[in-house]
């Protein structure tokens, strides 16, 4: 490569909203009933039907908008935007061109090369599309209503960033402000939350832009960076041989790693974007704007601060568990059960975290309540179970949300407190044990662990083991 | 003679955009009377509009909304119902390819 | 036996209510007229199964004795334009697109009508898509005028116009989004009202445009338009555009006094292109309320010609937009054959439409295209802002406007269709109305020489419908509803 390029990323995340109901009807918005069941004259297309506005739709805009250093438009409406394709029933979408909700913004982000400020250039209300599942039997597709009406919102970046990086920390960092706010779950492998990336190339140091393409489907991280370094290449490749980058849109194939163009000839791209007749203007007064802004909840920035205030705990613990509105909330509410700040953290970062991973869930998934840790947390402190025992009951809570106290007391995993018993077998051990018994008192102390062993393995963990240790200790002399 | 020229060019694209397929004849008579209407809506440039603003919507009604709550139950067989033709709770249509 | 549908709506509801009629014998009666006289009319595209009718007006009976239903209009039969969604009747716009659609809801309008215990009669025949003022355009075949079969009844709503002239039923619900219920009623000697627009819930009328349409009444007579609205108005939360009125009650209009009303007589509306005997007539009219002790008075409107090419822009516009989805996928006709989902939608909605849909989609896509929509739409947009403004500064001085509703009586048929632009001129007096979200009213005033209907249009400020109903009560005073001469002469008429 003889020149230096420069990439130029902007980005439009689209993210489903967290509400009941969808965008223009009262039809419900959760995920994965069988085709069809969540729909109604309205997100069907039915003639003659007509939207609603969803003023909740409005109030998490607006939310994610204040977050995001925008300022609102208080005086905002909706467009129509025309276009053929069967998953979307109207052949038009309800969306906002002339005056979108949220306008100029921005978030600072954080990489390896320091702190900058991702400008946001505007923020939209738009209604999902249906969902289409292709049938190889007869060469068909089919379409499903259920998602169609999903309240949208269209977060459109300036052109700000310069790499992979830049756009999966800007990305990050918008997914925890939108958690945080409780406005959606921002799921990308489910798709609550979808970023298309638009991307050019320059030489470094030119002013003018270069011409972009933007690429969709992309439903994972990595594939964002994947996608990023190929269609930055691809750009370059054209360049350096004399060619010229071709406005358009192209779809990512995370299997091929590569990316093709979408376009047909029967897709003029012409939007014929007109005002909504059908819905009225929005107009957010001074006072509800101030109801949304005193509804704001505390950011991940804010928690961090106050984390290492008040709880002492260490900063790595922090950064982990203020990383998801999920483990935050989970941390914030056992502690206000009166547990210790550092056990809580423990188990949230030691023993979820592993199951997390183990399960490849997401933390907004974990199904155990403050209430149930916090009595875990109890059974220990108290000597009812030992640490063993408690990460058995832990991962049945994991996965089933029990009560560990009543599901100690029903398995019979209480510690033994019977001292005399714990003896008797212990004697039993040792008499049973005679090698190891010879093997301790000529110095090799490791063999007290095998005798521990022995102990916990006949009262099937249910022993506290530093009894154990004291008893052993006394008969061994 | 209309003032205004259609083309085919004009014609075919905005059959593309309202998903129309005229025949020949058709685009001919099509040309002729979107020229004619065309040179009868330029009568509106003979109005000073810069001092006014757009209306969409004739009364100043706003904020009309809904609250978040689930009203519609499942309602698949009324909905589909109507359609040409359904495959497993879903309406089909010829194979899109994206 | 009496002609039962020789009365008006009101009428026939007072003895049904007394005991006099059943609700059965009312249905049977439409029925009947229907069976004997819709060969000649063809008012309606759908008449409503016999057994289902009777099954319907045997509830009634039964919910009107034990004193549940209380309406003016309980018992009385209606047809509703085809336009509107009647939850398992078949809805189809007059167009082969919506063929065999059979809504599985119930437009908001018909539901009050409904609630209130009308039966509905059947669905009546309609322009294409409320596209067209003769109702020529209709799939299932044209409508004839009551008063003479060699001529239209006017459009879109030219079957429910049709049908209440003819007495096939007792009253029917139009549309109106250029002057669609106003044009057919002056043509049919009925009278027919476009409320404010926000006056009557939208949900369920199959969109024209958007910002345009509104449903309103068509009867014999000014009291009923009266009760009808009454029954039919309401603030709907499934409307966005819905408006929550102060007041509903417009019977309390119909008051014999003008006395004191100060009526603008607009000279753009008397000049060019209208007929000279329709002119006549609606002066005639305008005396009569002068005589009666309104102060009747001339003035300049202004910016009349402008408002049917911002109309054709919006309207088109907002059709290209709203009959989008009628694309073979969730409900309709859809095209045999077709390779592949592109050649689909255009085979589908090319053998869908008729003509002048396709005309108008197509017109309304280019104005809206790339490159096009400041010089087209917003260009219109801001017209119609002059053409209310205009209105307001109207209103300032007269509580009413008296015009014609139509520059001729209705056109012959076949005649209309060959000259586009021609065919629109004839929305000249009703079009700004809609533009402007004002209420509109057509009241019969006489017959021009070849006896066809001439009627009379009284346009109000937004709101201001129990002045148009105050004024054309007692206009209506001074003469009596003139039956067509097919309603008299039938089987069931008076000889």
């Amino acid at each position: 490569m003889s020149k230096q390029y420069e990439t130029v990323i902007g980005l439009e995340v689209h993210v489903e909203l967290a509400t009941k109901t969808k965008i223009f009807c009262s039809c419900s918005t959760q995920f994965g009933g069988e085709p069809n069941t969540h729909t109604c004259p309205v997100c069907t297309g039915m003639p003659g039907s007509l939207p609603v506005l969803n003023k909740q739709v409005v109030e998490y805009a607006a939310a994610v908008g204040l977050a995001t250093g925008c300022t609102i438009t208080q005086y905002c409406k909706f467009d129509r935007k025309n276009y053929f394709y069967p998953d979307n029933p109207q052949n038009y979408q309800i969306s906002q061109l002339y005056l979108p909700i949220c306008r100029d913004g921005g978030i600072e982000i954080e990489t390896e090369n320091g702190k900058k400020t991702v400008g946001i250039h505007e923020i939209h209300m738009e209604e999902d599309a249906g969902k289409l599942i292709h049938d190889e039997w007869d060469d068909s597709s089919l379409v499903d209503y259920n998602r169609s009406g999903v309240p949208l919102i269209e977060i459109v970046s300036e052109p700000d960033m310069r790499s992979a990086e830049e756009v999966i920390a800007y990305l990050e960092k918008l997914r925890l402000i939108i958690q945080y706010l409780g406005a959606s779950d921002c799921k990308l492998q489910e798709g609550s939350m979808r970023a298309d990336v638009n991307l050019s190339v320059r030489e470094v140091g030119a002013e003018a832009f270069g011409t972009r393409t933007e690429m969709k489907n992309l439903n994972s991280f990595r594939a964002i960076a994947r996608a990023i370094e190929g269609e930055k290449n691809r750009q370059i490749d054209i360049l350096e041989a004399g060619g010229q980058v071709v406005q358009e849109t192209r779809r990512w194939d995370d299997n091929k790693e590569c990316s093709y163009a979408m376009r047909s000839k029967e897709d003029a791209q012409d939007y014929r974007y007109f005002p909504e007749p059908d819905l009225v203007p929005v107009i957010i007064s001074d006072q509800w704007l101030e109801e949304i802004r005193s509804r704001q909840p505390e950011f991940r920035d804010e928690k961090r601060a106050r984390y290492k205030e008040e709880y002492g705990i260490p900063q790595y613990d922090i950064d982990i568990i203020t990383s998801e509105k999920k483990l935050a909330d989970l941390f914030e509410e056992t502690i206000a059960l009166g547990c210790r700040p550092k056990e809580v953290s423990n188990w949230l970062m030691v023993e979820t975290m592993r199951l997390l991973k183990e399960q490849d869930m997401d933390a907004a998934d974990i199904r155990f309540s403050p209430a149930h840790l916090a009595a875990l947390i109890g059974l220990v402190e108290q000597g009812k179970i030992n640490r063993t025992v408690a990460k058995e009951v832990f991962e049945v809570m994991f996965e089933q949300d029990v009560d560990p106290v009543s599901y100690v007391e029903e398995k019979g995993l209480s510690m033994v407190q019977d001292e005399g018993a714990l003896r008797s077998t212990i004697e039993e051990i040792v008499k049973n044990n005679p090698q190891s018994v010879e093997d301790y008192r000529s110095g090799k102390k490791k063999a007290m662990g095998f005798l521990v062993g022995q102990t916990m393995k006949a009262m099937k963990g249910k022993a506290d083991p530093a009894l154990v240790n004291k008893i052993l200790l006394e008969i061994l002399g | 003679m209309a003032k205004n020229v259609i083309t085919d060019e004009v014609i075919e694209y905005v059959g593309i955009l309202a998903k129309l397929e005229l025949s020949d004849e058709e685009k001919e008579r099509a040309k002729e009377d979107m020229a004619n209407m065309l040179d009868y809506i330029d009568m509106l440039g003979e109005l000073d509009t810069s001092q006014v603003e757009p209306m969409s919507h004739v009364f100043p009604v706003s904020n009309v909304f809904r609250e978040d709550t689930v009203e519609n139950g499942d309602d698949r067989e009324a909905m589909l119902a109507n359609a040409p033709e359904q495959k497993d709770g879903c309406y089909k249509v010829p194979r899109t390819f994206d | 036996m009496e002609n039962l549908m020789s009365l008006t709506a009101t009428e026939l509801g007072k003895k049904i209510k007394a005991g006099e009629v059943s609700v059965r014998e009312a249905a049977e009666a439409s029925l009947k007229a229907i069976e004997e006289r819709e060969e000649k009319i063809r008012s309606f595209v759908t008449v409503a199964d016999r057994e289902a009718v009777l099954k319907r007006a045997g509830q009634v009976q039964k919910l009107l004795e034990d004193g549940s239903l209380t309406s003016p209009l309980a018992g009385v039969p209606v047809a509703i334009k085809d336009n509107m969604c009647t939850r398992g009747l078949r809805t189809t716009c007059s167009s082969r697109i919506l063929e065999n659609f059979v809504p599985p809801y119930t437009a908001e309008a018909v539901a009050n009508l409904e609630r209130a215990g009308a039966v509905i009669i059947g669905k009546a025949n309609m322009d294409e898509f409320a596209m067209g003022s003769t109702t020529e355009t209709s799939y299932f075949g044209v409508t004839k005028n009551p008063w003479n079969l060699e001529h239209v009844p006017g459009g879109s709503s030219g079957g429910s116009c049709a049908a209440v002239a003819a007495e096939e039923c007792s009253y029917a619900l139009g549309s109106d989004t250029g002057g669609s219920i106003r044009q057919p009623s002056s043509f049919c000697g009925v009278t027919g009202i476009k409320p404010t627009y926000g006056t009557v819930s939208r949900y369920g009328l199959i969109a024209y445009g958007s910002s345009l349409d509104q449903i309103g009444p068509v009867a014999k007579d000014v009291t009923d338009c009266a009760a009808i609205l009454e029954v039919i108005a309401s603030h709907d939360r499934k409307d966005s555009t819905s408006v929550a009125r102060e007041d509903y009650r417009f019977t309390e209009a119909l008051v014999d006094d003008v006395k004191g009303m100060k009526i603008g007589i607009p000279r753009d509306y008397f000049g060019e292109g209208l007929d000279p005997e329709v002119k006549a007539a609606v002066l005639k009219a305008a005396a009569v309320l002068e005589e009666k002790g309104a102060i009747l008075e001339e003035f300049d409107l202004s910016l009349v010609e402008y408002a049917i090419p911002a109309y054709y822009v919006i309207a088109s516009a907002e059709a290209s937009s709203n009959l989008a989805r009628f694309d073979g996928v969730k409900y309709g006709y859809r095209a045999e054959d077709a390779e592949g989902l592109h050649q689909m939608y255009k085979k589908t909605r090319s053998e869908g439409f008729g003509q002048e849909v396709k005309r108008r989609i197509m017109l309304g896509s280019f104005v809206l295209s790339s490159g096009y929509y400041d010089a087209y739409y917003l260009k219109a947009l801001r017209t119609k802002a002059l053409i209310k403004q205009a209105f307001d500064r109207a209103f300032e001085k007269y509580d009413l406007i008296l015009g014609p509703a139509a520059p001729t009586t209705a056109p012959r048929l076949g005649e209309s269709l060959k000259d586009p632009i021609k065919m629109y001129l004839g929305d000249i007096y009703t079009i700004s109305v809609n533009l402007a979200g004002l209420p509109g009213i057509s009241v019969p005033c006489g017959q021009d020489g070849k006896g066809l209907p001439i009627g009379f249009q009284l346009i109000g400020d937004c709101f201001q419908e129990k002045k148009l109903f105050r004024a054309a009560y007692a206009y209506e005073q001074t003469r009596k509803y003139e039956r067509c001469p097919l309603a008299q002469k039938g089987a069931l008429g008076d000889e």
